[in-house]
């Protein structure tokens, strides 16, 4: 058997915490391998060691059966090593061509005529759809991403590793980037993907290779495997990975959205007349290519947006009595909290906007209260107390509650800013993709949680990517598409098929991108 | 390919937390570089003996009771320019006009002086003096934090510009008030109305209790207040301030009157204790300087005490060298560098270690499959 890349006993430590230890494992030529562990388990970290970002602390890298050292990328580019990062590494105001010509050797002759040439070729070969002469920042996500594998093939990539590629893909541009990957592998190409969603995990990757805390835990045969096996392996223990979805227990009307309509800075649109009603005990979801006016949905209901002169949110504190409704429309989030109305909201944007990442997690459970009480001076003491316990419970890892989040993995912060917002017994839970990025572990705890909150009578608005979670948690899934609401089923009663093309289809529009 | 590669020679690693102990050794092996160095510097390019030389430098502020006390008011003076930055910076709010808050404060508190000195009873000129320097203080940082917080503007051009406001106004006054005089010497040098009393045989003792004072209230104020959790909110992000309900602009506003008034206060402590009198050079240059301390201190008052006083040690050693050996200005800054230098960069060095070839582990397996 040929190998591609094959690493000996990596271990890789950042001051006392230990990254990856004793991990070998090896990429055959021409095939797809999948990457796969839990968050923090060090996945990104190894991959970084191939791609020359990082250095190991001990350990071997054999490519293409030599043993080698790969100091920067630039080594990792001479040994045919491609790394495509979450973020990517591209320069705005630069076309495609001219973003290709970056990566160029000091020897080859910067000719921009040659370098379209030769893109070109690439993008025949592998049929990649992208225009050479479109500037970076009026590309698509996945333009981007696509942009970013011809650079690393211009430059010769025998090995690519593609980091969570699909987290920012709509399913139609997953499909797209397989059809890409499978002709790559076609062609002899080796590549690794890091991904957390199984199916995609199954249906791409010829094996998968496992990482559990830093270590390796063996590699399969993706033919052999399932989801379950497949999670098991990536936790350690047999997980359960069904949603219980119980019905709904003595609903009361709690939030009222009609004719919300809110402009951009721009001026357009990017909610146009939405009307819904939210019960306590039910989770509401929201589904919707991204960019279709979900932001602004919740934070219109936060009280972070100024929504247009008819809008209404009005807010039913205990049954649906008039009397005792508020209108929230023109309310600041301080505002609707001194109204005494607990709103919690996990946004889309962790470290932007949910919390202070510079921040241990005692300062960032007081984010939303600091200011109760009459003294001058903050009070920790109640926001210790509340850090340990979260810390507890949702088995946060972190070195000390006073550790600034932006340490923390993903998932860790999530868990922060998702067990702030339910320890603040809120009357309405609305979640942004809450599980972005999470492993399949901590999703399921979070799906747990947001059940507990269902049952304890809090009205939650779900907003979600994964149409098999939204059909399979929520209650009902409202469909916003272009900023409209394009409709509200039944989840029980409806299918995949439904969703994804009310999603889509808007009167006399295909696509239903707005920004 | 054949393998031409090695493993770096030398590859950068993030420490853990270091221990106390750890920190302390480090620096001292920074000063102890930097003396060597300067050693050399000091024998090789001046030819003279780098230990009578380091004995000059020490003396600039420690040869005897006086330069000590002077080396303090200079420290004063930087040292509340530093504090009453920390606010503004913690915000990250780029206040680059503390020089021209500091002019300010100080015209303010002269013109009381020219005014009303002689006419007030000193236990009215005080007050006065300290509040028309708190608010023209107030006013030069309440004027670029309104246009920050309603307009966006940038206010690191605007505090800036704001400085040359502050300077022309400083030279115009001083010209009224010199009248038919070459220059504005000391005011009220008869009747000493404004100037501060004695305390512990100096007027500007009244300058060191009171910075002493707010080192303590504003790294509490930092810490422990509402108003300092809602300054750190901000300066991480705009808009996770305003999701947990905070009024951006407002604290933006706060902030800068409070930053701008003790920018004020430190011209008002200036001129009533260390110059009784003003010019364009009254702030001399502390308001950036002060930049630099509140910087390399993360905004911790304690620790700008401490740079500080290594700022001012290192200028009146780098004055005393320049003197006592005739030696032109700028060999004696390159000593006073060297040894800055080698402080900060020591900083690097306890965050991050070194990690050489040969320290690589060699007990894994070398073949190749």
């Amino acid at each position: 058997m040929e190998y591609a890349i094959e690493l000996r006993h990596i271990t890789k430590t950042f001051g006392s915490v230990v990254a990856n230890h004793d991990v070998s494992l090896d990429v055959r030529k021409g095939e797809i391998l999948s990457l796969l562990g839990e968050n923090g388990s060090g996945k990104t970290t190894l991959m970084n060691m191939i791609a020359g970002i990082y250095y190991p602390d001990s350990g071997e890298i054999i490519v293409d059966g030599k043993l080698v050292e790969i100091r920067s990328p630039k080594d990792a580019y001479a040994l045919g090593i491609g790394m495509v990062h979450q973020h990517f590494k591209l320069i705005d105001v630069f076309t495609a061509a001219e973003n290709i010509a970056l990566v160029l050797d000091k020897q080859e002759k910067y000719n921009l005529k040659d370098i379209k040439a030769k893109a070109q070729q690439i993008c025949e070969r592998y049929s990649f759809d992208i225009d050479l002469e479109q500037k970076v920042y009026e590309m698509s996500v996945s333009q981007k991403q696509t942009l970013e594998i011809i650079k690393m093939l211009y430059r010769g990539a025998q090995l690519l590793i593609l980091d969570e590629p699909t987290a920012v893909l709509t399913p139609q541009e997953t499909e797209k980037l397989f059809a890409v990957m499978r002709n790559m592998r076609a062609d002899g190409k080796s590549i690794i993907i890091i991904t957390h969603k199984l199916h995609e995990v199954l249906s791409i990757s010829d094996r998968v290779a496992i990482l559990r805390k830093g270590e390796y835990a063996g590699t399969i045969d993706t033919a052999a495997a399932d989801e379950a096996s497949l999670t098991e392996l990536m936790v350690g223990k047999k997980v359960e990975l069904n949603i219980e979805r119980e019905a709904p227990v003595n609903p009361h009307l709690r939030l009222n959205v009609h004719n919300l309509t809110i402009t951009n800075a721009e001026g357009i649109k990017v909610l146009d007349q939405v009307s819904f009603e939210a019960f306590s005990g039910e989770i509401l979801g929201i589904a919707g290519i991204s960019g279709n006016g979900q932001k602004e949905l919740l934070e219109a209901i936060a009280g972070l947006q100024h929504p247009e002169k008819d809008s209404s949110i009005v807010y039913y504190p205990d049954d649906d009595r008039d009397s005792t409704a508020e209108q929230l429309i023109g309310k600041s989030p301080k505002n609707i909290r001194d109204m005494g109305i607990h709103l919690s909201f996990v946004p889309e944007d962790r470290l932007g906007m949910g919390l202070v990442g510079s921040m241990g997690m005692i300062d960032n459970m007081m984010l939303k209260t600091y200011s109760e009480g009459h003294s001058p001076l903050v009070d920790r003491k109640g926001p210790r107390y509340l850090a340990e316990e979260i810390k507890d419970e949702l088995g946060v890892v972190t070195p000390s509650i006073s550790t600034p989040v932006s340490r923390l993995s993903g998932g860790n912060v999530q868990k922060v800013l998702v067990g702030r917002e339910i320890a603040a017994a809120p009357s309405v839970l609305m979640t942004a993709y809450a599980v972005r990025g999470l492993d399949i572990n901590t999703s399921y705890t979070i799906y747990h949680l947001l059940n507990e909150q269902k049952k304890s009578g809090v009205a939650i608005i779900y907003v979600g990517e994964d149409l098999d979670v939204l059909i399979d948690l929520c209650d009902r899934i409202l469909i916003l598409c272009g900023g409209k609401c394009n409709g509200i089923v039944d989840a029980r009663k409806t299918n995949k098929e439904e969703v994804g093309l009310l999603m889509t289809r808007l009167a006399g529009k295909q696509e239903g991108g707005v920004a | 390919m054949t393998n031409t590669h090695h493993e770096p020679l030398m590859r950068i690693v993030k420490r853990s937390e270091s221990t106390f102990k750890h920190k302390v050794i480090i620096r001292l092996i920074a000063v102890l570089l930097a003396l060597v160095i300067d050693a050399m510097f000091i024998y090789f390019v001046t030819g003279l003996n780098p230990f009578a030389v380091y004995t000059t430098m020490f003396q600039g502020t420690f040869s005897n009771p006086m330069r000590f006390s002077w080396a303090m008011r200079d420290l004063a003076s930087l040292l509340l320019v530093g504090i009453a930055l920390a606010p503004a910076f913690k915000m990250r709010f780029w206040n680059i006009g503390a020089e021209g808050q500091v002019l300010v404060g100080a015209l303010a508190t002269a013109a009381v002086m020219v005014y009303y000195g002689g006419k007030l009873p000193n236990a009215l000129l005080y007050p006065t003096m300290l509040i028309a320097a708190l608010a023209a203080g107030a006013l030069w940082g309440f004027v670029p934090g309104v246009f920050k917080a309603k307009f966006g503007t940038n206010e690191t051009l605007f505090t800036l510009m704001m400085n040359y406001v502050a300077i022309q106004l400083v030279a115009c006054c001083v010209n009224i008030w010199r009248g038919q005089a070459s220059g504005l010497g000391k005011l009220n040098m008869k009747s000493k109305a404004g100037w501060f009393p004695q305390v512990f045989g100096q007027r500007y003792n009244i300058n060191l209790i009171v910075v002493v004072l707010l080192v303590v209230l504003m790294y509490c104020y930092l810490r422990y207040t509402k108003q300092g959790y809602e300054i750190s909110v901000v300066g991480e992000s705009e808009n996770t301030a305003r999701y947990a309900g905070i009024n951006v602009g407002k604290v933006i506003i706060r902030t800068m009157i409070l930053s701008g008034a003790l920018c004020g206060l430190t011209g008002f402590l200036i001129v009533g204790g260390r110059d009784q009198t003003i010019s364009t050079g009254t702030a001399g240059g502390n308001g950036f300087t002060a930049i630099i301390v509140a910087w390399l201190a993360k905004f911790n008052t304690f620790y700008m005490a401490l740079i500080s006083f290594l700022l001012i040690f290192l200028e009146k050693g780098a004055g005393e060298i320049a003197s006592a050996y005739n030696l032109n200005d700028f060999a004696s800054d390159i000593i006073a560098g060297i040894i800055l230098f080698c402080i900060l960069g020591s900083e690097f060095f306890i965050n991050y270690k070194p990690i050489f070839r040969s320290s690589k582990q060699t007990s894994i397996g070398k073949e190749v499959a």
